[in-house]
């Protein structure tokens, strides 16, 4: 098994071999989370903050639960609602935070690279939750352990990230993340909401739906970011939904056996259609949250073991 | 009092030479320039065969005075620049409060005449408040001894208001410096659109809006006939609009920066704030086609656009952080990268650095001709040294270029033929 790095910041840095020994650890977690008793201790006697600048449900709990099941001493911190509606910058409060001596911090930002920048200033482990457009490794890692178990593999596949690549932290990580094990990567999407540059990624980049899902075997739809949009990405939402919304018509041009996923939370009539969203034989959404905290298991175990070897 | 500099290598931009000579300078004036046997003089100078230059006229250096002393202030910018070979500060408007009347440009004036050892030219601002509604006093400006009208990196978007200063600047003679932008496709980027900027998330700009806002100026300039020029072009796409305004005869000339012909936007890396400025730095192929268009004379001046921020202004998430960069320390040594890559010869880049920008300013400085100020620079362009930020004279530390390998060292910089920065101290 190898994993090399301090922190968790994203797929960027990942060599392949620390990306299957993520995921390897993930597997074995999977199994511990559908145990009758749901309870390791791979984290115990450490501290895990996780500090959201954004507002975030899903994410805060699966990592809230990932450390608890691990045995780890778990806080959570809205920041939004505190210190820096006072002014605080974010290193004065890295600096704060570095003080009470936690042994992970779990971090989000709305802003792109403001992660990187915190890890510089602490002394603990940093895991990236989402960091503006950047990066959001955890989601990656997760989407990747979920097409492996349905797939069979996580190589030498044709897998489509469809929707919103513009405002998408998850975009970026799933398509490094996907590169790396050597898959087939397109986007699909309006141009307005692909940025420019896209095509440089190795990627291959539809705006028709029907072309880009043609022969797929994993078809990962993206939220529609309204609230990122400062205006005029698309004519209307129904029109969006009309040339884009993933509905049993468009899928139909996919692999028979296409697996279906979406990062949540969904708009259901905006970027899929909530019948598809539902279907247990094509949709592994639901499975997605499920393998969520077991990655995150595996990266903060991980992480710990780093630590550990470190401070020894 | 007669000096003479002897065994120099004399860089003179007007005649487009470097040779050795001499150079003699009396009450202050550059007399006399030649080679072979020296003549008479009270004091002598022995270059010990390096380069002696006119002094660089920097255009748009932020001295943070009034309102910002605590990142830099005329004192600091003007140790930084006698050390950087800067002999003329040519200073922004976009202070806080801005410099848009004649009494707040006198406080510069006097601020500067008191602490600084090289020479001031202020700029003052186009509109009142560089708020983009009403002009300044362009008259009382100019009486005050402003040498152009500038509202910095902030673009009056509305084309009306412009269009009155224009004409009004016009019938004054009245150099304006705009900063050619399209502010709705930059508003709120930090980088240039492409790969690298989708790749980390950042909010970018395409290059397309500085040839946008070029265009827009430049039909402003054929529409009033104002001394125009654009303050920094970037891309290469702008560059053909530029040659059409000279080609037809519009009184039009443009500088760049020397961060976008030394850098480009991979160095921006894991994103480091250092490297944000305004414009963004552009792709690897734009910083090409700008150093061709120095060489050719299509861009005539080269600054610094000294930008001084404090730590607390960099340190944040990239999309925050301030813009602007320190320069005046490593002008030279940064130009030299250049001329190490035989990319642009002395000549040429003190053609860029010190002559064209005086010209433009209607300066007399710039140049090694008899009956010019002795305003001048020694350096060793070979010298080789690692830049360390917590060196440098200037108040703030925000530049680029710590921890690199430079080569070229300023010995000593004369203004008015009186010393003001010596290496050996």
């Amino acid at each position: 098994m190898t994993f090399r790095g301090k922190h968790l910041l994203g797929i960027e840095p990942l060599h392949p071999v620390e990306i299957i020994t993520i995921l390897d650890l993930a597997d074995e977690y999977v199994g511990l989370n559908r145990a009758s008793v749901k309870h390791a201790d791979a984290l115990t006697g450490l501290t895990q903050i996780n500090m959201f600048f954004e507002n975030s449900t899903r994410t805060q709990a699966s990592f809230e639960l990932a450390g608890m099941r691990l045995g780890a001493d778990v806080m959570n911190m809205q920041m939004q609602a505190s210190s820096i509606k006072k002014g605080e910058t974010l290193i004065d409060t890295a600096l704060t935070l570095n003080a009470m001596h936690p042994d992970l911090l779990v971090v989000r930002h709305p802003h792109s690279g403001a992660v990187d920048l915190l890890a510089q200033k602490v002394n603990c482990a940093v895991l990236n939750a989402g960091d503006g457009r950047h990066e959001h490794p955890t989601q990656a890692l997760l989407d990747a352990l979920t097409i492996r178990r349905s797939k069979g593999r996580l190589h030498r596949l044709n897998i489509a990230i469809c929707g919103d690549i513009a405002h998408s932290r998850v975009a970026r990580s799933n398509i490094l993340l996907l590169g790396k094990m050597e898959n087939r990567v397109r986007l699909v999407g309006p141009p307005t909401l692909i940025p420019s540059g896209a095509a440089d990624w190795g990627v291959e980049v539809y705006d028709d739906m029907a072309k880009g899902l043609e022969g797929c075997d994993v078809v990962m739809m993206l939220r529609l970011q309204k609230e990122r949009m400062d205006g005029g990405f698309i004519p209307s939402e129904r029109e969006y939904y009309h040339r884009y919304g993933l509905d049993a018509g468009k899928l139909a041009h996919a692999k028979e056996d296409a697996i279906v996923m979406h990062p949540g939370p969904m708009n259901r009539g905006v970027e899929i259609d909530g019948t598809i969203a539902d279907d247990i034989n094509r949709s592994v959404i639901q499975e997605q949250v499920e393998m969520g905290v077991a990655v995150r298991m595996a990266a903060m175990d991980l992480l710990a073991r780093n630590l550990r070897a470190e401070a020894a | 009092m007669t000096i003479l500099f002897k065994n120099a290598r004399l860089i003179d931009p007007e005649q487009g030479t470097d040779a050795p000579g001499w150079l003699l300078v009396s009450g202050g004036t550059i007399t006399q320039a030649g080679t072979g046997p020296v003549p008479h003089s009270d004091e002598v100078v022995d270059c010990g065969g390096k380069c002696l230059a006119p002094g660089i006229v920097d255009i748009g250096v932020k001295v943070c005075e009034p309102g910002e002393r605590h990142k830099e202030s005329f004192r600091t910018a003007g140790l930084a620049a006698a050390a950087g070979g800067v002999t003329t500060m040519v200073t922004r408007a976009d202070t806080v409060p801005a410099i848009d009347t004649p009494e707040v440009l006198e406080f510069v004036t006097r601020r500067a005449g008191e602490d600084s050892p090289v020479r001031i030219a202020p700029m003052a601002a186009l509109t009142k408040g560089r708020a983009g509604r009403e002009m300044v006093e362009i008259g009382f400006l100019l009486d005050a001894g402003a040498v152009a009208f500038s509202d910095g990196d902030t673009v009056t978007t509305d084309t009306k208001v412009l269009s009155r200063a224009f004409t009004y600047a016009r019938s004054l003679d009245a150099l304006v410096i705009a900063h050619p932008q399209e502010p709705g496709l930059s508003n709120g980027a930090s980088v240039t659109s492409g790969k690298f900027a989708a790749l980390k998330g950042l909010p970018a700009v395409s290059p397309m809006a500085e040839r946008m806002g070029l265009d827009r100026d430049i039909a402003l300039v054929e529409m009033t006939g104002v001394k125009y020029h654009a303050d920094q072009i970037t891309t290469r796409r702008a560059l053909p609009a530029l040659e059409r305004a000279k080609k037809n005869g519009f009184d039009v000339t443009a500088g760049t920066s020397i961060h976008h012909l030394t850098l480009n936007l991979l160095d921006v890396g894991d994103f480091r704030t250092f490297f944000k400025i305004k414009p963004p730095l552009r792709s690897e192929n734009d910083r090409l086609a700008i150093v061709e268009a120095v060489a050719s004379g299509l861009i005539d001046t080269i600054s610094s656009f000294h930008t001084p921020q404090d730590e607390e202004s960099k340190r944040l998430p990239f999309e925050e952080a301030a813009s602007g960069a320190v320069g005046l320390e490593t002008l030279l040594p940064a130009a030299m990268q250049l001329y190490h890559a035989e990319m642009l010869s002395l000549p040429q880049l003190f053609r860029a650095m010190a002559l064209n920008p005086a010209k433009r300013l209607g300066l007399p400085g710039g140049r090694l001709s008899a009956g010019a100020p002795a305003d001048l620079v020694m350096f060793d362009p070979d010298a080789p040294f690692v830049l360390n930020r917590f060196e440098m004279l200037s108040k703030s530390k925000n530049t680029p270029f710590d921890g690199q390998r430079m080569q070229g060292r300023v010995l000593q910089t004369w203004v008015g033929g009186a010393k003001v920065f010596d290496a050996k101290g």
